[in-house]
């Protein structure tokens, strides 16, 4: 008798769907993966049945809404194994810009009826709430990764964590340093790898969708980028986009912005 | 490269220097020249033996190096860009072996072989043959030779050639490996202005000069050549305290200044991964997602990263003070102990491709002020 597959399944909260995306721009390779485990649920893809009990739950997205509250907790009870992914599930993504800001104030000026708009006043990581067993930064997260990930899981091994900066990928793939070859503002060596330094192999600056890196010297850099040009405001804005709220990006620009530069 | 032997040396016009690439073209080399990618000299393949570009050159600073045009519009008038030989030889990349499951479920083991093309070099520098020559020494020491390294390396074809623009972050005068080129090579071009001092180094360089039917050098332009070597070396700024610093910083390990230099890196490991002598690296398994094979994977790791100081439970280099000082003492001190003579050849690598600009001559005149090296 086989042993049954592994269920997965594939939840969304405040997010844009890019990381479900991601998984299904797999192609083949989502095709090879769905004979390993059960896809009972991943509402982009088909499959729905949100409350049933599974071995793994990927979830996509912030929480961002009272519902949210309630559901991730429900989820969590119903699975093994909670991984979070993407920027918005392990920092809060970009709508995690509104957490420093007034955004009962912002809901006011955009909506003609702003009582139908149900949102916290935070956007936070799903790990704010519940547990979780494993984070996949990126926005989006790359599908290999998640592949990884979902495969060393069926292997009975750990995921491997790879916190190192972007420059590790940047520098074996023979990308020249942008930042020292053109003296743009790359956020490579405070970021984590695992996109495989995409940006500064199309000869652009990094900007950190992949979230702060460990031992990450957001001071150094800082120091830097303002002997690049930049002015106070635009380093705090480098900190301040896609993983505001990572606590390493927000501490960078908390502490430019206390010495009143930013 | 300049020996009193007479006719050891030949002269290749500039406008024959395309025969000399054809050569290697015929021989079935793929060669590669230096090329402009993302602001920078970077070595390319050349799909023409007339592709080599002139009057590239760079200026390079701590943090800081752009692209400029050589007014005497040479071949050869730039120092170096952040790679040469390292990738060619060591690659960033590859598959050492895979495992398979047969058909009754047991692995099957397999080596993976390197992917090897016979590969010329047109424009190494001195310091990249002496960096060469310590990678060398780590990948193919008896007993433990790397069979990937060691297909690539026997297949490369060397064109060496003097540096006649140091960029002001060199200083391999002062580390004894350059500026021009003494060893390692297969062939060694000086260039003059109206065209190349050639030498061969090698049996196959030996036999790819001869081919090219060329006049013996005149004892005026080997001159010319030896002089404008030495013009290099005297026109460099940077420089080192000395071949041997290993006592002079083994009894600074708790100087105030690793503390200081830890507040400004980034331990982004740039360094690491520009240096010519930097041979870390990490091993990983991929397995294939149907389950039934696995690759090992092994790619250039850094002393800057998280993993390289991890021991079973813990890490021995949380901090960035003890990763930095790990690097630089490995580098300047301990090498010795592990190959006879420093790990920098004064390429200056780290210095330039530093993203914060850290200046290695700076940090080890700081480190061993006071101290005799």
């Amino acid at each position: 008798m086989e042993t049954p597959k592994p269920r997965v399944a594939v939840h969304k909260f405040s997010s844009c769907d890019g990381c479900q995306l991601a998984l299904l721009n797999l192609g083949e390779d989502l095709l090879t993966l769905a004979e390993r485990v059960e896809l009972v649920h991943f509402a982009e893809a088909g499959p729905l049945d949100p409350d049933t009990e599974v071995d793994v739950a990927f979830v996509e997205g912030s929480v961002s809404t009272p519902e949210d509250i309630e559901r991730i907790q429900h989820i969590r009870q119903h699975s093994r194994l909670l991984i979070a992914i993407g920027a918005c599930a392990t920092a809060g993504g970009i709508q995690a810009l509104r957490n420093g800001a007034d955004g009962a104030q912002w809901i006011a000026q955009i909506y003609s009826h702003p009582e139908a708009i149900s949102s916290l006043a935070q956007s936070t990581p799903i790990a704010s709430h519940v547990k979780v067993d494993f984070e996949l930064w990126g926005c989006p997260v790359s599908g290999v990764q998640m592949l990884a990930v979902v495969n060393s899981l069926l292997l009975g091994v750990a995921p491997r964590d790879n916190a190192d900066k972007v420059c590790t990928e940047c520098k074996r793939n023979g990308y020249p340093c942008v930042m020292v070859s053109r003296g743009i503002a790359c956020m490579g060596p405070v970021t984590r790898a695992g996109c495989g330094a995409l940006c500064p192999g199309l000869g652009r600056d990094c900007y950190g969708c992949y979230g702060p890196a460990e031992n990450a010297n957001t001071d150094a850099l800082a120091a830097q980028f303002a002997s690049l040009g930049l002015t106070p405001l635009d380093i705090v804005q480098r900190f301040q986009s896609i993983n505001s709220q990572a606590p390493v990006f927000l501490a960078a620009a908390d502490k430019l912005r206390m010495r009143g530069d930013g | 490269m300049f020996s009193s032997q007479p006719n050891h040396a030949r002269f290749l016009p500039l406008a024959q220097l395309h025969t000399l690439v054809a050569k290697l073209m015929q021989l079935a080399y793929q060669c590669l020249g230096p090329a402009v990618e993302n602001g920078a000299i970077v070595m390319r393949e050349l799909d023409a033996p007339d592709g080599l570009p002139r009057g590239l050159q760079a200026e390079q600073s701590p943090g800081r190096y752009r692209l400029t045009r050589d007014p005497l519009n040479r071949y050869f008038a730039w120092a170096n860009g952040p790679q040469a030989i390292k990738p060619q030889a060591f690659a960033p990349k590859e598959s050492l072996w895979r495992v398979e499951r047969d058909d009754a479920g047991a692995l099957q083991f397999a080596a993976v072989e390197a992917v090897a093309p016979a590969q010329a070099i047109i424009g190494v520098r001195a310091c990249d043959l002496a960096a060469l020559a310590l990678q060398d020494a780590h990948f193919l020491s008896a007993g433990r030779r790397d069979a990937h390294y060691a297909k690539r390396r026997e297949l490369l074809f060397l064109v060496a050639v003097q540096c006649a623009e140091p960029g002001a972050t060199c200083f391999c005068a002062s580390t004894g490996d350059g500026p021009t080129p003494t060893a390692g090579y297969d062939l060694a071009l000086a260039e003059l202005a109206e065209g190349f001092v050639a030498v061969a180094g090698s049996a196959k360089g030996g036999a790819v000069l001869d081919a090219l039917n060329l006049s013996p050098a005149t004892p005026q332009q080997i001159d010319a050549a030896r002089q404008q070597g030495q013009a290099a070396a005297a026109a460099q700024t940077r420089s080192l305290p000395g071949r041997n610093l290993r006592e002079a910083l083994m009894s600074r390990l708790e100087h105030p200044r690793w503390d200081e230099v830890a507040a400004r890196c980034l331990a982004c490991g740039n360094c690491t991964a520009v240096c010519p002598t930097c041979f870390c690296h990490a091993e990983a398994d991929e397995p294939a997602l149907d389950g039934q094979s696995s690759r090992h994977e092994r790619v250039w790791d850094s002393c800057f990263g998280e993993s390289h100081g991890y021991l079973h439970g813990f890490n021995v280099r949380s901090d960035i003070r003890s990763r930095y000082r790990q690097w630089f003492t490995h580098k300047l001190a301990t090498w010795h102990d592990q190959f006879g003579r420093s790990g920098c050849v004064g390429c200056g690598r780290c210095i330039a491709w530093c993203p914060v600009g850290i200046d290695l001559t700076e940090e080890v005149a700081a480190l061993t002020a006071g101290v005799q090296p």
